[in-house]
């Protein structure tokens, strides 16, 4: 991995509209990241769906998932994993990642897991 | 050890089984600090909300465990405001009828989990499982 375990990790296994869970944890990381504990972020699972390009929320009459993603660089969130398997289960091994993620297989995720100090997970 | 819960499960066994581990923390010596309720999990904290019959009163059982024990019970206010749950100033700001969080209970912002993540040795998450 290029980059440092981050000692704060959440991780985030919802799709982006139905619930609010998913929002719920970037609300968290952005909170922690006001305080300087800016975190890692782990898609898993259905989780991969969040970072699905051109969301439009107008139908679902919440807030663009997408454009949170997109401001998380500008609050020193940039430690971003996202769950290999996952995206070949969806078939979206194709689609354009945030710059800053990193895909992880099942080894990484453990290695991952393992290494933080502390995991949230939504 | 120093403790601290995050739940986002609605009233239900997830949370109850929050309920049961806060109770045996404090029971075997353990301090707990702070519950922060997050997303779904504000619900726990609906003042309104009548049990069933044979059922008990969530809200009022972890009302007084944190009376007991002396844990902080915080609902975050994005979440609990947009589900209804006001406590006085609230209600007062959105000009709703009233307050509506079950005594024992109070609305705070992600920092304070956020800090109860830094200061605590351990934070535990209580979901909806799946």
């Amino acid at each position: 991995m290029s980059t440092p375990t981050p000692r704060l990790l959440l991780v985030t296994r919802s799709a982006p509209y139905g619930a609010s869970l998913a929002r719920s944890a970037l609300d968290t990381a952005l909170a922690a990241a006001a305080f300087d504990r800016a975190p890692g972020l782990l898609f898993l699972g259905e989780g991969v769906l969040q970072l699905l390009p051109a969301q439009d929320a107008a139908a679902s009459q919440t807030r663009n998932h997408g454009k949170v993603l997109d401001s998380l660089p500008l609050y020193d969130v940039s430690q971003l994993y996202v769950d290999a398997t996952a995206l070949t289960h969806y078939g979206l091994q194709a689609m354009a990642l945030p710059a800053a993620a990193q895909l992880v297989d099942a080894a990484a995720i453990r290695a991952l897991l393992e290494g933080c100090e502390q995991i949230l997970s939504f | 050890m120093n403790y601290a819960l995050l739940v986002l499960a609605p009233p239900g066994s997830a949370s109850r089984a929050a309920l049961g581990f806060a109770r045996a923390a404090c029971a075997r010596g353990h301090h707990l600090q702070r519950v922060f309720f997050l997303d779904r999990g504000v619900e726990n904290g609906l003042g309104t909300a009548v049990a069933p019959q044979g059922e008990r009163d969530l809200p009022a059982q972890w009302a007084e465990l944190a009376s007991e024990q002396g844990v902080e019970l915080v609902l975050c206010v994005s979440s609990a405001i947009r589900r209804g749950l006001l406590d006085a100033t609230e209600a007062k700001r959105h000009e709703k009828a009233a307050p509506t969080i079950a005594p024992g209970f109070t609305i705070g912002g992600l920092g304070l989990l956020v800090e109860a993540s830094a200061d605590c040795e351990r934070l535990l998450t209580f979901g909806e499982g799946r």
